[in-house]
């Protein structure tokens, strides 16, 4: 008999279960939070609303983003280019509807797997701890040493430009920064009854981990992800400006600053402007989205 | 906006007039001294003129050495128009039929030494450039392959004996590189000048502090009675082409010799008005494609023609112009050379039609009786420079998906791009320039010729119908029956054999300040840098 059908038989079940364990819809606690956190809420807004661009940049884009148009070159924005063009006569809007899949997706990627693998090893490094824990974390403190630019460029200066090696620079300063938080809270989980429990069923290490340890450490790792996320975003965008990350004809926001961008500053300053503010409100948004993630999944926070 | 762009546009014309008009100016009485400050966009590889092709180079040192002839500061915009520096009077006609030219030296050439130039110095830098003893690189060596040899029969007479007659060989005398070293330091060390610096050039070099400027005094001892009339120079150097340009803009620096994109230069116009001077010329300087003839489906005639014939060169020249280095439509010579095709002519060969829809309906035609992968990405390699590899590679990406063949860029700095292009050959289709000093066709094509025959052709093809056109060519003297030798080696490169593809020829544009004077704009950023007539009006 599970814990509900056993409050619903006792006196007075209904009141108890009202007061322990009010039950709300997904949308009625979505509202919840968003009256507490009506920053967290909007910026969340913005984040869905930049998934859907990237989703469907082929159909929202109403010009192919690569497309070179001499009959339009440098223009400024206008009923029928909204947002203008570049100096190859490209539409502006479509490139950062597109952009945003190409922000989104090495963003994404790179973030998940970067807190992912931070999360892994920072539990197991928690969870072993002696001369193995000593060992991550010194390592992790050398790849601390370095600021997340300055190891991302490192990353791509070894391994090359293009999409899949600008993930791999980016997941790479990620990964000592969420183990070394992850690994705290593990400290104290590897010290919960539960672990000694799994240890004395018998359980491997791997199992302890990823099972039992891991799941217990989310809210840090939430917290992590969606912080990576805005610098992800950035991090690409930064790359792609020093021509360290995607190349041309790909559209991406940071790609879009360089070159053309500085050239036309006085006479097309559009080129520069509306790419940069793509860059700032999606940076924006989703470092405002972890913050109250933080907020709401963080107990210290919460209790304040 | 669009009134900013027609003031630009208007000031940029004023400029351009102010070159005519400046002519005057130049008969001026030049003033001495000042220093001159010019930004240059890369620094030094290494100092030594024969062995390196830079303008990072030349740009920089240029000034503190001597040639034996160069082309004539005061017209260097001609091809024809060569003048004695180190020689003594004209420089000289040839004899016994064509092979055989003797120079006189002049007397009171001195090293920054303080000792005399004599024929011995200039007989061993020549040797040094045409005949390097093994383990001295020279990168020239290869244009004077019509010398038989260099000798002096006396301290004051050079003389060049050749194998054959060729109009080619004063053109190659008179490039920019054949810097005039002392045999005394040679003989000591051949490798001293790489990483030292000591001519006999208007300037004494002073200092380099690395990453940011070298610097040169005036030589008060130089030949050229009354030059230079600076007192000093200082070439900055600044990569960001933005930084240059502001460099210019806030008075820190009087002039950058490479050349600015065209929005650059309206920016500079519409801030500085008549305060600035622009000079623009025809580049001795083709941007191309070259695909890897061995790579697939690349070694396929008919896909790398295809490739070709999809690109809109009469339509990109217009368009891109305005916001690239590049201006001129033509073939694998100098436009407007007496050796190079008339546009009528050009028009004739595969990719150079004036039918855009005929050329693009042949390419996808060419594209599917290849056989070629069309749903595959090709990589097309890139040099890491803006102006104007990136953007015409980024045109060309589109051009080629318009017959439906793709490729993915990826662009490297300038030293991982070469080594791929030299070394490991990783790439379908390259970005290349063929980027020469003095216009001299019957040299600067020698980058088609074969790979065994041209250290600079990166294409992995060996095509000996034009390296026997090119060898008949050379030992011709009429330029008619040169003309039309040229034009058939035009047709197997571009069309028939489909080796390699100039797309664009650069448009050189000099932007500076107007008090800067007696410099004139040539057809390459190696030329007219010696400086020595150069005076500021303030």
């Amino acid at each position: 008999m599970n814990e509900e059908a056993i409050l619903a038989k006792l006196p007075g079940a209904q009141a108890v279960a009202d007061v322990v364990a009010p039950k709300q819809s997904f949308l009625a606690a979505l509202g919840t939070w968003a009256r507490n956190q009506p920053v967290g809420a909007v910026s969340g807004l913005m984040v869905i609303f930049l998934i859907l661009v990237a989703v469907f940049a082929p159909q929202i884009a109403p010009f192919d983003p690569v497309e070179t148009n001499y009959g339009a070159m440098t223009q400024a924005p206008s009923v029928q280019y909204w947002l203008g063009t570049d100096q190859f006569g490209r539409d502006l809007l479509s490139r950062i509807i597109w952009g945003a899949r190409t922000a989104l997706f090495i963003g994404f990627t790179s973030a998940i797997l970067g807190a992912t693998l931070g999360l892994v090893l920072g539990v197991a490094s928690a969870y072993f701890s002696g001369w193995v824990d000593l060992l991550f974390q010194r390592i992790m403190d050398v790849f601390l040493a370095f600021p997340l630019i300055i190891l991302a460029m490192a990353a791509v200066a070894v391994f090359g430009t293009g999409p899949d090696k600008v993930i791999l620079a980016i997941m790479l300063p990620f990964v000592p920064r969420c183990a070394r938080v992850v690994r705290s809270g593990a400290l104290a989980i590897r010290e919960m009854p539960y672990v000694d429990a799994a240890r004395a069923l018998g359980y491997g290490h791997m199992r302890i981990i990823l099972r039992h340890m891991a799941p217990n450490c989310m809210a840090p790792y939430l917290i992590m992800l969606t912080t990576f996320l805005g610098q992800a975003i950035l991090i690409e965008a930064s790359l792609s400006y020093l021509g360290m990350g995607v190349q041309e004809p790909t559209a991406a926001w940071g790609l879009m600053l360089q070159g053309g961008a500085e050239t036309y500053a006085e006479t097309a300053p559009w080129i520069a402007v509306f790419p940069g503010l793509a860059i700032t409100l999606a940076v924006f948004a989703f470092n405002l989205f972890g913050d109250a993630m933080r907020d709401t999944l963080d107990p210290k926070l919460r209790s304040r | 906006m669009k009134l900013a762009r027609i003031k630009a546009v208007c000031a940029a014309v004023l400029g351009i007039a102010a070159v005519h008009t400046a002519i005057p100016a130049a008969a001026q009485t030049p003033k001495r001294g000042g220093t001159l400050n010019y930004v240059v966009p890369a620094e030094p590889p290494g100092y030594d003129g024969h062995r390196e092709g830079t303008f990072a180079m030349l740009q920089p040192i240029r000034p503190y050495y001597s040639v034996l002839i160069r082309v004539d500061p005061n017209n260097p915009s001609t091809t024809t128009d060569f003048v004695c520096d180190v020689c003594a009077g004209k420089v000289p006609e040839p004899t016994d039929d064509g092979k055989v030219y003797t120079f006189k030296l002049r007397d009171d050439v001195k090293f920054h030494t303080g000792e005399t130039m004599t024929a011995d110095d200039v007989v061993a830098s020549f040797n040094k450039i045409i005949f390097p003893p093994k383990g001295v690189r020279s990168l020239r060596r290869g244009m004077f392959s019509m010398v038989e040899s260099v000798t002096n029969p006396d301290k004051s007479t050079v003389v060049f004996k050749l194998k054959f007659a060729t109009n080619a060989f004063i053109p190659v005398l008179a490039i920019p590189f054949n810097w005039i070293y002392q045999k005394k330091i040679l003989d000591k060390d051949i490798h001293w000048y790489e990483t030292n610096i000591g001519g006999s050039g208007p300037f004494i070099f002073k200092e380099r502090q690395a990453g940011a400027f070298m610097r040169g005094d005036r030589n008060p001892n130089y030949y050229h009675k009354g030059q230079p009339y600076l007192d000093g120079i200082r070439a900055i150097f600044a990569t960001k082409e933005s930084l240059r340009v502001q460099a210019i803009r806030g008075g820190r620096a009087d002039i950058e010799f490479r050349g600015f994109p065209p929005a650059s230069r309206d920016d500079l116009v519409k801030a500085l008005g008549k305060d600035v001077t622009v000079q623009e010329s025809t580049w001795n300087c083709p941007i191309m494609f070259s695909p890897n003839h061995k790579r697939k489906p690349f070694d396929d005639a008919r896909v790398r023609r295809a490739l070709s014939l999809a690109v809109d060169r009469w339509g990109g020249a217009k368009y891109l112009s305005k916001i690239a280095l590049v201006k001129t439509v033509a073939g694998i010579t100098f436009p407007g050379h007496a050796l190079s095709p008339s546009d009528e002519e050009l028009k004739q060969i595969a990719g150079w039609w004036p039918d855009l829809k005929k050329s693009r309906a042949e390419a996808r035609k060419l594209l599917k009786e290849s056989g070629a992968d069309l749903s595959k990405t090709y990589l097309f390699i890139v040099r890491g420079v803006d102006q104007p590899y990136k953007i015409i590679a980024t045109w060309l990406i589109d051009q080629w998906k318009q017959v439906g063949i793709n490729f993915k860029m990826e662009t490297h700095p300038t030293g991982p791009f070469y080594a791929i292009q030299r070394g490991s050959k990783e790439f379908d289709v390259s970005t290349d320039a063929s980027c020469n000093t003095i216009i001299n066709p019957l040299v600067d094509v020698t980058k088609y010729l074969s790979d065994d025959r041209a250290s600079n052709n990166y294409y992995q093809y060996k095509d000996r119908e034009v390296d026997a056109l090119y060898d008949k060519m050379q030992r011709l003297t009429d330029v008619k029956a040169q003309r039309k030798l040229m034009f058939e080696i035009a047709k197997l490169t571009l069309d028939t054999h489909a080796n390699q593809f100039p797309v664009l020829w650069w448009n050189r544009i000099v932007v500076h300040r107007s008090y800067v004077k007696g410099w004139k704009v040539s057809p390459s950023h190696y030329l007219n840098q010696a400086l020595d007539n150069v005076w500021l009006d303030k």
